[in-house]
């Protein structure tokens, strides 16, 4: 039983995990927290679920399931489309709204409100165009691999494991690295300097939407995979997000997925041992104890 | 004739509960810029702490004790005040966004104790026979909206009053400076920490009162009144009315509270029932860029600040 518990924790934290790197990433380098970030997850589902849809009514054979997995082809080229609508979309909304307040040198304050504005607008607006009903990216049902005693797996959630490692390995390559990488730690560090020496800032912070935007679109469709679509599900997620991020110490990738990973793994002894309807509080708990113990976070500075 | 008149009193009251809810968040961010994304919470933990002390005993959950309505409106104040003051000792001293996630936290778990813990709240249900101010007249519709809307508008007018007050007292404008430029308030030794923290509180209260005094009103609470949906219309009331001006605070919540009625109930008249929910979809939409819209277009809202707020400064330059 416990390992079960383990297991479910361990598959939803890399989702959290995923989520909570795009967080850490506009937070550090753009510099508040955005509050929108979560309807990006839903958007980033949906889109994916349009396209992959689209591709099986077109052409039948793409809905065959791969392997063991449930899903077809249509799926993982939904998953690329989206990602990169999903960036579209967060440029969009940069574009209209928080590139606008920058250039204004607005106050953070006044991001976040944004942030919490925008967050509001695209939920309404998907649950408009979506219903509230909850979608799915496949009918099919899927047996259970037994890995050991009492420890049981989907492929998909194994699948799911995979990817998400790779990306956290990836995405901590491409900022270690990378030219792009080290633009945009100049940038987190100090903007006015890295403009001084030579950093396109606003290609730096294109970039980090597009990166955020197609991280939460993958977190998306994981959690549309392995639980369901719904328009809320990104605005649900987002107090476990914010809770991983800081956790992890805001703008530090392995942090952010530890962090997930923590919150996860704690909300799922939460529900074998207080109760399923208390998982919500476990991230607020969890990022009570991080600001009064260590407000930096694991891997962070001291403000 | 007499059914307008108290769907007015009605209309008003409701708006008026939302402009003290308004006012408190005014104190917050307006006076103070502190950000709050958990308006919900604290009018919610204020809500419940009245209905357990006023309703009458109930033998499935703990209380209630049956007490004076106006010794829930104050149990209510001190409920959400110090719930207002342990996030606050949390996070006021640490950046400037942590004390939103906070807030945003503490909505969802206070909305989580009222669904789960039902000896105490009455779990999904709510609590009902919530005593009204006047209850006995309720068959003479009229004459107790009037009377009702007379006890939210005098305690709004007594808040408002009480919040001018202290804007304009040395304790407001040393607020003021602390938001303007932190630095130069810390340098003429004032304490940023306590007066950030001591605003917190009293938005706070505030809060509380207006979730006591809205229940009371309506009689019955229940969970699903203090979703996040609540947060979001007090904020697009302030900033539409003008934060920083408690006057706008009052203006915004009518206002946008009269929108919203009227939203919904054009929608209820005009769209078949089965796409009502999509429709109201739309509404919350609306809310949602009128924040966006207002920040970008006109940040100060409707009535923006009053730039000075010391008469001394007006008397000393001759003006008045």
């Amino acid at each position: 039983m416990i390992l079960q518990a383990l297991m479910n924790g361990l598959i939803a934290g890399t989702m959290i995990g995923l989520g909570a790197i795009g967080i850490t990433l506009t937070y550090s380098i753009l510099r508040f927290a955005n509050f929108a970030h979560g309807e990006l997850i839903s958007w980033g589902a949906y889109a994916a679920l349009g396209v992959s849809s689209a591709l099986a009514t077109a052409y039948a054979p793409l809905a065959t399931p791969i392997g063991p997995f449930s899903f077809g082809w249509s799926l993982p080229i939904g998953l690329l489309a989206s990602m990169v609508l999903t960036g579209l979309l967060a440029l969009l909304v940069d574009v209209l709204l928080f590139g606008r307040l920058r250039a204004r040198k607005s106050a953070v304050i006044i991001l976040v409100m944004a942030g919490f504005g925008a967050a509001l607008t695209l939920r309404s607006l998907l649950e408009f165009l979506v219903t509230s009903k909850p979608a799915y990216f496949t009918n099919a049902l899927q047996i259970a691999v037994k890995l050991a005693p009492g420890l049981r797996a989907t492929p998909d959630q194994l699948l799911s494991l995979a990817v998400s490692a790779i990306l956290v390995l990836a995405v901590h390559l491409l900022l270690s690295h990378t030219a792009i990488g080290r633009a945009m730690r100049a940038v987190s560090e100090n903007q006015q300097l890295a403009a001084l020496a030579g950093v396109d800032v606003r290609q730096t912070i294109r970039i980090v939407w597009l990166l955020g935007a197609a991280l939460a679109a993958v977190a998306g469709v994981m959690a549309g995979l392995l639980v369901q679509i719904r328009p809320h599900m990104g605005h649900d997620l987002l107090l476990p997000l914010f809770a991983a991020a800081i956790l992890g110490g805001i703008g530090s990738v392995p942090g952010a997925m530890l962090g997930g990973l923590i919150v996860g793994l704690t909300e799922a002894l939460a529900v074998q041992f207080i109760g399923a309807e208390w998982r919500a509080a476990v991230a607020f708990v969890i990022l009570v104890a991080v600001l009064l113990l260590r407000p930096q976070g694991l891997f962070g500075r001291p403000a | 004739m007499i059914e307008l008149i108290s769907y007015g009193a009605f209309f008003l009251t409701v708006a008026l509960t939302y402009a003290i809810t308004c006012l408190g968040l005014n104190v917050q961010w307006g006076q103070t810029g502190l950000f709050n994304v958990g308006v919900a919470g604290f009018v919610g933990i204020g809500a419940y702490a009245s209905a357990l002390l006023t309703t009458p005993d109930d033998p499935v959950r703990l209380g209630g004790f049956g007490l004076p309505i106006i010794v829930g409106w104050l149990g209510a104040m001190a409920a959400a005040g110090l719930l207002s003051l342990l996030v606050g000792l949390l996070t006021i001293r640490l950046r400037a966004d942590y004390l939103a996630i906070a807030t945003f936290g503490v909505a969802v778990v206070v909305q989580l104790c009222a669904l789960n813990l039902e000896p105490l709240t009455g779990g999904p249900f709510g609590i009902g026979f919530i005593p009204r101010p006047f209850g006995w007249l309720a068959e003479d519709r009229m004459t107790f909206g009037l009377l009702n809307l007379g006890i939210v508008a005098v305690t709004t007018l007594g808040v408002y009053l009480g919040l001018e007050r202290l804007l304009r007292s040395p304790w407001g404008r040393v607020l003021r400076a602390i938001r303007e430029d932190e630095q130069a308030a810390l340098a003429l030794g004032k304490n940023a920490f306590a007066f950030r923290l001591q605003a917190f509180v009293i938005g706070g209260a505030i809060m509380g009162l207006a979730g006591a005094v809205q229940a009371h009103f309506i009689g019955f609470i229940a969970p699903e009144n203090y979703v996040p949906m609540l947060t979001f219309q007090v904020w697009a009331m302030l900033i539409v009315g003008g934060s920083g001006n408690n006057r706008g605070a009052v203006l915004g919540a009518v206002l946008v509270w009269a929108v919203w009625a009227a939203s919904a109930a054009l929608i209820s008249a005009v769209v078949p029932p089965e796409a009502q929910a999509r429709a109201a979809a739309l509404q919350i939409v609306m809310i949602g860029l009128a924040i966006c819209v207002m920040l970008l277009v006109r940040p100060r809202g409707i009535l923006g600040e009053v730039r000075t707020v010391s008469r001394h400064v007006n008397e000393a330059s001759g003006k008045k």
